[in-house]
């Protein structure tokens, strides 16, 4: 997927299979998939919290953006490169 | 020493009975049969053990899992205890019922292994009539759940010039994952080597037809390729570092770094009917006698890819230098490493065929299986 694909109005989840934990034993967020793991930063679980299918791309940034009093066009990069990211691992849907 | 970080993956070899025969199985040529299996409760305390101690996936692998009749049980305790489950299956043996009952006790992912991308090849490398049929349905389950499916496949000289059909095949199937393994030479596939070498030619068109599908599918399917061993430059990490992330237990409770690791005369490794398994992985003999880089010798202790290979594979430096503590001979820095390229002229040429179908003991097998 190029990073033109994901628009604002995508309303990006976690494919079946694909869940966030925290893991009591390392003391972290990791993201379990088929064979993989991913140890999360606090914003990438903040990210990947707010993909619940429902929610359109442009408003979970908007949210971030706040959360973190951050620019709006930074968060925005961060977001998009975590999702391209996943959607090409088979891990995200839209 | 820099304290032992928590293991991230167990496979758990629940049984070695299963209905396939594979010439290439990486279970023991000798494989305990149903009395010595651990019992239910033994499983299901690993299972929490492993949780305990930072375990992320658990594989339930054998043999074939659905050999155990307490599958479901098993599996249903795994996910509660909060571990990700991995069914690795044939496929053979599993009904629909037992499918649904595992997905509703939190199966979260299946591993389907297919022979070929053609039936009649792949039942008989498989050693069993309608085993590719059988597979074609359980795909069709998952898919219809909208679990995560993998298809593996193991590549040899039977298989070899549809290495890249088969990925295609498990595109078809709605996979979204593939592992394209060339045959790694241990267990049954090293007695059946030269009935699975294929030529290096073979291995450079397939290696390259495989990558090329990468991407044509991308973000289709993951394609996890693994090398073919004996036309590499260098070892593969193997297990990504001996006793450094995941462990294998038996289905007679002893823990293992790999599959293999058995083969290797005079280490000690230790059972969880008798330790924990906190004990078990962080302090038997066997696991520590190549942890890390100190046990390594040259040319691996001063080789700037120590950290990345971590030296290659023990068991095959043991098979094919006669030292497990040496460099793995796939090492193009080896000096044994001329072996390499003898044995695979060697072997890719005898006529083949006439592999050993993996088997137990034949009384055992016609009790047990």
């Amino acid at each position: 997927m190029s990073e033109d694909d994901l628009t604002g109005e995508s309303r990006p989840y976690l494919l079946r299979g694909v869940r966030l934990k925290h893991d009591q034993v390392r003391k972290c967020w990791v993201l379990l998939a088929p064979e993989r793991f991913l140890r999360l930063n606090g914003i990438s679980v903040d990210i990947l919290q707010r993909c619940d299918g429902g929610a359109p791309l442009a408003r979970i940034v908007d949210d971030l953006a706040e959360k973190y009093q951050a620019d709006r066009a930074v968060v925005e990069r961060d977001v998009r490169a975590l999702l391209v990211g996943l959607y090409d691992k088979r891990m995200l849907g839209l | 020493m820099k304290p032992l970080p928590p293991p991230t993956g167990m496979l758990a070899e629940l049984t070695y009975r299963c209905p396939l025969s594979c010439p290439y199985c990486s279970n023991p040529l000798e494989m305990a049969g149903r009395d010595a299996e651990m019992s239910t409760q033994e499983w299901k305390r690993i299972f929490s053990q492993a949780a305990e101690i930072g375990v992320l996936h658990a594989h339930l692998s054998g043999g074939e899992p659905a050999s155990r009749r307490d599958l479901l049980e098993l599996t249903a305790h795994a996910a509660q205890v909060g571990l990700y489950t991995n069914l690795i299956t044939s496929g053979v043996g599993l009904t629909k019922k037992l499918f649904d009952d595992l997905v509703a006790a939190g199966l979260d992912h299946v591993q389907l292994s297919i022979q070929d991308a053609e039936p009649e090849s792949a039942d008989a490398i498989g050693g069993y009539r309608g085993g590719f049929a059988k597979k074609l349905e359980v795909a069709q389950w998952v898919a219809e759940t909208g679990m995560p499916l993998t298809v593996n496949a193991v590549i040899h000289r039977l298989n070899i010039s549809r290495a890249a059909e088969m990925v295609d095949f498990a595109v078809r199937l709605g996979a979204r994952r593939i592992e394209i393994a060339h045959t790694q030479y241990y267990g049954w596939a090293l007695r059946n080597r030269a009935h699975l070498m294929p030529t290096r030619a073979q291995s450079e068109k397939a290696y390259a037809e495989v990558e090329a599908r990468r991407a044509l599918y991308k973000g289709r399917i993951v394609i996890d390729h693994v090398a073919p061993d004996y036309h590499a430059k260098y070892p593969k990490a193997c297990m990504s570092g001996w006793g450094r992330l995941t462990f294998n237990v038996t289905p007679t409770g002893k823990v293992l770094p790999c599959h293999a690791a058995e083969t290797i005369p005079n280490l000690e490794f230790w059972n969880t009917r008798e330790k924990s398994l906190a004990d078990c992985w962080s302090d038997s003999p066997g696991f520590n006698a190549f942890r890390g880089t100190e046990w390594m010798k040259e040319p691996c202790r001063s080789c700037e890819r120590k950290n990345e290979d971590f030296g290659g594979c023990r068991c095959q430096a043991l098979a094919l230098a006669g030292d497990a503590a040496a460099t793995d001979p796939i090492c193009s820095k080896s000096p044994l490493h001329h072996l390499i390229g003898e044995i695979a002229a060697r072997d890719s040429s005898e006529k083949g065929g006439d592999f050993t179908p993996r088997r137990m003991a034949a009384a055992k097998a016609l009790t047990d299986v």
